[in-house]
């Protein structure tokens, strides 16, 4: 399946990838009037940083997902095609996929349940927001064995 | 504190309503304009420092941004400028002189743009580039003059080497130092991808580039960094410069700060040492001395490769292009006043050489008065903005064309003409990590291959429509082109006829 990876030799920390996230998310069609009101946005993939090294961090949709491995509503699946979604109404906020995700990709949100990357499918784009809004192919959404 | 008496040329325009305060402004300037102030959630800049390079309106992404020209104004003076004012608070400030790069960007005549092409009307056919072949192939060297025959009656190979290029263009010389490491590597895919040529400019030649040594021209400057037996061999030509239209008479300077690591050992000369290129070659102060290093350069490459001698277009261009012609050089290139720099002197930029297109006109009829046109091909360079300019200077007389700042504009640069400061926010003009890695060489080359290949297909169209299919029929063949606006000298120069004629 296609998933988003990184290049972190190309990643300029610029953070956009996050904004494109959280754009992405609200299902707007204007970044300024979907945004504006939000203090501080809270997206699925993160920019880590340190010493002048920076990457994104996002799901990896492992093909042995320890949060679904633990989530103990069945909240959290693996679709037919490989993709690894949350349930809203399914979840009750227990955040054992928090501590298991190795990657700390799933986070806390504000509607009730966690949050994940799900490679923007439920958008209405249908294709990952961060890796188009990259300016520099840092992250990018390809085929790899 | 003393008088400031420059208020910013720039005001960074910010809107509020559209800012989202994502501060990838604040990330991306390197100039440091944009503040974050987490008391007020809010944006603030400071419009002195921006050099107007537009990385942060690019990467805005709720486009909240744009640059304006300053309202700031002096009173009227049609002879005192703003600028002029200015440039003498900066030199009584500073008592320096003043720096600038890229091309000249005064207010001379642009003759290109008083040049019209033709096309066929009813009498001869205009041909569909989408239908039938086009042909933009050109070789540049020297061609023989005549058929040589052999003991055995058969004809000889008496052909001087020649590159083949898919197209009459190839990047010129910018050197590792001037531009980063990924701006190289770009243009290097690029003009392998294109079929064409790059050139190394006068910093040597990475070893990671030496693979690209069939798409290369590599450089012999008055420095003569980096040259050694096998960085001639490695490339497809070997370039003398001996002149820059940015800066005609003006050597070169890269400051110790700039040579660190690898631009050190590609430069051959210690970490932290000043590269100072001179002036003039100083073995070189005839065209006899000339002929000398063309030869020494020949003998260095066992006669395969042509060599190229790069001169900035001065007054008197056609008398010194008939010198080069004879000195055993099989290409002479020419840079006009228009030419990029990383760096020069602001007033040689804008005060010395001359228009490209009257130099090109002068050296191809001189060459050709003379009978030796043949002996070289022409390249010539200093602003060519499009694929109509390739078109006109060909029809001048050129063989092939050089661009440079064309291609730093696919690769993102916004001629904001900061590249002596070193921190050019596009990754070009610069050496340090952390901006050239916003010049990701994979998108980079893909836009060069672009932009080459865009010019291409233009290049074919205008042919078509003059009916012509092929580039060299077009080469030197002036009656496609037709002045507009300029008076009879400048048509005589040009060998043009006025519109109309
Ligand atoms: S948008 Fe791309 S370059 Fe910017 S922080 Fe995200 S991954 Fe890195
Ligand atoms: S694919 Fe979509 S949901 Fe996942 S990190 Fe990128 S923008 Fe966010
Ligand atoms: S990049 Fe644009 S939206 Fe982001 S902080 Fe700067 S002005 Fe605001
Ligand atoms: S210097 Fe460039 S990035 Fe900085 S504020 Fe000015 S235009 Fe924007
Ligand atoms: S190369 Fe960079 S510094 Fe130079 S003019 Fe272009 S954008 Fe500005």
């Amino acid at each position: 399946m296609k998933r988003v990876y990184v290049n972190e030799k190309w990643c300029l920390g610029c953070h956009l990838c996050e904004y494109y996230c959280a754009f992405a998310g609200t299902n707007e069609t204007d970044m300024a009037r979907a945004l504006k009101a939000t203090i501080k946005i809270n997206p699925k993939i993160k920019i880590e940083e340190k010493d002048g090294v920076s990457f994104a961090v996002s799901c990896r949709h492992c093909k042995e997902p320890l949060c679904v491995k633990g989530c103990i509503t069945g909240a959290l699946t693996i679709s037919a095609d490989g993709v690894i979604t949350i349930n809203h109404d399914r979840c009750v906020s227990c955040f054992t996929c928090i501590l298991s995700c190795p990657y700390g990709a799933v986070s806390p949100s504000e509607d009730g349940a966690v949050q994940k990357c799900e490679l923007c499918v439920k958008t209405a784009k249908g294709q990952p927001a961060c890796v188009s809004g990259c300016p520099n192919g840092a992250i990018v959404f390809e085929e790899r064995g | 504190m003393a008088i400031n008496f420059l208020y910013p040329d720039y005001e960074v325009a910010r809107n509020c309503d559209r800012c989202i305060v994502c501060r990838a402004c604040e990330r991306q300037c390197a100039n440091e304009v944009h503040e974050y102030v987490d008391t007020l959630n809010k944006m603030v800049c400071d419009d002195a420092k921006c050099v107007n390079c537009h990385r942060c309106v690019s990467l805005c992404p709720t486009r909240a941004l744009k640059i304006v020209k300053s309202g700031n104004t002096y009173k009227e003076n049609m002879n005192w400028s703003g600028k002029t004012i200015n440039e003498v608070y900066r030199q009584a400030g500073s008592g320096g002189v003043l720096l600038s790069s890229m091309g000249n960007p005064e207010e001379y005549p642009i003759y290109f743009d008083k040049i019209l092409l033709n096309a066929s009307q009813v009498t001869n056919p205009s041909i569909d580039p989408l239908r039938e072949p086009m042909e933009t192939t050109v070789f540049l060297g020297a061609k023989p003059h005549n058929i040589e025959r052999g003991e055995d009656g058969r004809i000889k190979n008496n052909l001087p080497p020649q590159l083949k290029l898919s197209m009459p263009v190839m990047f010129s010389a910018m050197s590792y130092g001037s531009i980063s490491y990924n701006a190289h590597e770009s243009l290097a895919r690029a003009a392998e991808e294109l079929g064409i040529l790059y050139n190394t400019g006068e910093g040597g030649l990475h070893e990671d580039f030496y693979r690209y040594g069939k798409n290369t021209v590599v450089q012999v400057a008055s420095g003569r960094f980096g040259v050694h037996p096998q960085y001639l061999n490695s490339g497809a030509a070997v370039e003398i410069k001996m002149g820059q239209g940015a800066k005609p008479g003006i050597g070169g300077h890269l400051p110790g700060a700039k040579i660190v690591g690898d631009i050190s050992r590609t430069r051959m000369i210690p970490e932290g040492s000043d590269a100072i290129s001179p002036a003039p070659h100083h073995d070189i102060y005839s065209i006899e001395d000339l002929r000398q290093l063309v030869y020494s350069l020949k003998e260095a490459t066992d006669y395969k490769k042509p060599v190229i001698v790069k001169i900035a277009a001065v007054h008197n261009v056609a008398a010194i292009a008939s010198g080069i012609a004879r000195s055993g050089a099989d290409i002479i290139s020419i840079d006009g006043f228009r030419g990029g720099t990383g760096a020069a002197p602001t007033r040689i930029r804008d005060n010395v050489g001359i228009p490209i297109e009257l130099a090109l006109a002068s050296v191809d009829s001189r060459l050709r008065e003379e009978g030796i046109r043949d002996d070289v091909s022409i390249i010539v360079g200093g602003s060519i903005r499009s694929s109509a300019d390739i078109v006109r200077a060909v029809a001048l007389g050129a063989d092939c064309v050089y661009v440079a700042t064309s291609a730093l504009l696919a690769l993102g640069c916004h001629l904001c003409r900061s590249c002596h400061a070193g921190k050019c926010n596009w990754g070009i003009a610069t050496q340090s990590p952390e901006l050239v890695k916003r010049l990701n060489p994979d998108i980079g080359y893909k836009r060069l291959v672009n932009l080459m290949t865009a010019w291409q297909h233009e290049i074919k169209e205008m042919m078509g429509g003059m009916g012509i299919n092929s580039i060299e029929s077009l080469k030197g063949n002036r009656l496609m082109l037709r002045g507009v606006g300029l008076n009879e000298k400048e048509l005589s120069i040009l060998g043009i006829k006025h519109a109309g004629e």
